[in-house]
């Protein structure tokens, strides 16, 4: 609108900047300086005013840095798990998001073929809990997993608990051949996670190609262009926005990944991630100090993300 | 194909040509269908072992795999049941909490996309000082932990908590009750709308302002000219032109609220006005590890879910909106 008074934009934003303020500014702020003091300060900025000797500095992040407990918390493996999640994770629901949204609209069966791929999506975390824990049972009698990979003439393995490496299911190698975060129960863990996030990329994917005209794409068709083709020159620079917000919010959900870790292992077996140490950190150990550190730690994650974003929506006003 | 082969002369050779084309076609197209066929297949097994496990005897459920209940079938043998169902259903006040559920989740959703589309539509056709900032706020903020903030919100829910309860609508036919409990805070409808609201608004503003922003700025432009005023714009142009993304979003932040436990668990103590979720969860710890009651579960508790993302799936399949929104 031509003219608009200075205070109306805040008119628009003021239920947002309320709820966001109570509900999520508020309590960032209350963990950023929750993280600068002792394992009993529940409480925050009231522990700060009650007893300022809580106050204990940068201790916190020192033990994340240091690790001197790596048996009762491994942050190294936990941070280095984080990093797998986020890339593996993201880069393969992102990959076959797109891949399914894309080929399904080729198909005569799209709609079946979306419903198939985004059922999981509606299976709540503790039934999902449930069906994959017996998915890899160790048991090839039980375990599909297992059945399929005995069916090949593989060893069965135990997906969940094994943190060898990889080639380990494949031949006799050694353990550890490669370094850490790369474990067997880690890509087992990862493969439930695709598979329940998949139809959400593939979702927001679909409605990013609905804005792709018909006729575009049957022009270039009667050109005589082929089918990869057009996914490259047409339907990739098009649907380049909405990819980049699947993958940035992929990213985040990937950094926040607890539920499905928690439900199935427990973050045991070297699978912790740090959004299930800070919560094991602060409600189960009851160190309150570190599992904030943890949660700021996260939060630091997603600086990178959110200079990217910023530089896109510049580029987006630039060009209109 | 046959029949038509059976026309004579001139006319066969082009047939032949063309037949041979669309043979050329269906070849072509043969790897799409298997890799979609086969991504389809590998999508289902979880699923329909949990299908099928929740029509299995418990001791059968740990006693051999999925596929035996299949190949007995095929055998002529029909070990399932469905007291698993039966069980899940007839718990007391199941038929309560899923209408607990649908009185919580269709507010929340309905009210988290209207503010988060009013603040997108602010972030992406607005200008004012400090927007980039607050933005990056708004994206930072999608990190913050849930369970981080769960602490500092029951400290102020207890506090202003009213005592005064919500009033409660006695359904005519079908039994139970819609509303209740008190009117703001803990044990409240309303607290929870407004709480579900809040955690949900990071993801709907980020979404909608990413598709707001890539509306050609002509359409705007002509808008304002005419004179339109922004709630206009709004209303007539940017909500009617985002079908498909708040439709991803509806499906999305009802599936969040529906499936939530944490959230409910800390703000709803009563067990009258728990959702669905809360119940089920209650149910299977208090018969200890009877996963065969969870599969169950599990299925009743995805109907509605499903049942929206139908209702709305033909936002996502294309060519029948589509050319009507060019980008």
């Amino acid at each position: 609108m031509l003219g608009r008074r200075w205070w109306v934009p805040w008119l628009w934003l003021a239920p947002t900047l309320i709820l966001l303020g109570v509900f999520l500014i508020y309590p960032a702020l209350n963990t950023l300086v929750t993280s600068f003091l002792d394992r009993d300060s529940s409480n925050g900025i009231f522990d700060l005013v009650d007893d300022p000797s809580s106050f204990v500095g940068l201790d916190n992040y020192q033990f994340i840095v240091e690790n001197p407990q790596p048996l009762r918390s491994d942050t190294h493996s936990a941070l280095l798990n984080t990093l797998l999640w986020m890339v593996l994770f993201t880069s393969v629901t992102v990959g076959l998001g797109l891949f399914v949204a894309v080929l399904a609209t080729r198909v005569r069966y799209e709609s079946i073929a979306k419903s198939t791929i985004f059922i999981p999506m509606a299976i709540s975390f503790v039934a999902l809990a449930v069906i994959w824990r017996f998915m890899y049972v160790f048991d090839p009698d039980i375990g599909t997993v297992n059945a399929i990979t005995t069916g090949v003439g593989l060893d069965p393995t135990a997906w969940l608990q094994d943190t060898g490496s990889p080639q380990m299911v494949l031949t006799d190698a050694g353990p550890d051949d490669l370094p850490k975060p790369f474990q067997i129960n880690n890509f087992a863990l990862i493969t439930v996670g695709v598979w329940n996030w998949t139809g959400f990329t593939m979702i927001i994917l679909s409605a990013g190609l609905k804005g792709i005209s018909t006729e575009v794409l049957e022009a270039a068709r009667v050109d005589g262009a082929g089918e990869f083709q057009i996914f490259r020159r047409i339907i990739l620079p098009i649907l380049a926005p909405t990819i980049v917000v699947v993958t940035t919010t992929l990213i985040i959900l990937s950094l926040k990944t607890f539920d499905l870790i928690f439900v199935m292992t427990g973050g045991r077996f070297k699978t912790d991630v740090v959004a299930t140490q800070f919560f094991k950190e602060a409600f189960v150990n009851g160190e309150f100090g570190i599992g904030a550190a943890l949660a700021v730690v996260l939060m630091l994650f997603v600086v990178p993300i959110m200079v990217l974003t910023i530089r896109r929506f510049q580029v987006q006003e630039e060009i209109r | 194909m046959s029949r038509r082969n059976q026309s004579t002369g001139a006319k066969a050779a082009p047939r032949a040509a063309s037949r041979a084309q669309s043979l050329k076609r269906i070849a072509a197209r043969l790897p799409v269908h298997l890799t979609l066929i086969g991504l389809m297949i590998l999508w289902s097994i979880p699923t329909i072992a949990l299908l099928i496990g929740s029509f299995r005897e418990p001791t059968a459920i740990s006693a051999s795999g999925w596929w035996n209940a299949v190949t007995d079938a095929f055998q002529g043998t029909f070990n399932l049941t469905i007291n698993n169902y039966k069980e899940v259903l007839q718990a007391r006040r199941m038929w309560q909490s899923f209408l607990n559920s649908l009185f919580i989740t269709i507010p929340s959703t309905f009210l988290v996309i209207l503010v988060a589309a009013f603040a997108a539509y602010a972030f992406a056709w607005m200008k004012f000082p400090g927007r980039n900032i607050l933005f990056l706020v708004v994206v930072a903020l999608l990190v913050v932990p849930l369970q981080m903030t769960l602490i500092p919100v029951l400290r102020l829910y207890v506090e202003v908590t009213p005592n005064v309860n919500l009033p409660s609508v006695e359904l005519p036919v079908l039994g139970g009750t819609i509303g209740g409990g008190k009117i703001f805070g803990v044990n409240s409808f309303v607290g929870l709308w407004v709480a579900h609201v809040a955690y949900g608004l990071p993801f709907a503003i980020f979404l909608l302002r990413s598709f707001f922003g890539a509306l050609p700025k002509e359409l705007f432009e002509s808008a304002y000219l005419d004179g339109a005023s922004d709630l206009r714009v709004f209303f007539r142009i940017v909500l009617p032109l985002s079908g498909p993304v708040i439709a991803a979003l509806v499906i999305f932040q009802f599936l969040f609220v529906w499936q939530d436990l944490l959230v409910a668990l800390v703000l709803l103590g009563d067990p009258d006005l728990a959702p669905m979720m809360l119940t089920i969860n209650s149910l299977v710890s208090s018969f200890g590890s009877d996963f065969q009651l969870l599969t169950a579960a599990a299925f009743i508790s995805m109907i509605v879910p499903l049942f929206i993302f139908f209702a709305l799936q033909r936002y996502f399949v294309q060519g029948i909106l589509a050319g009507s929104v060019k980008g």
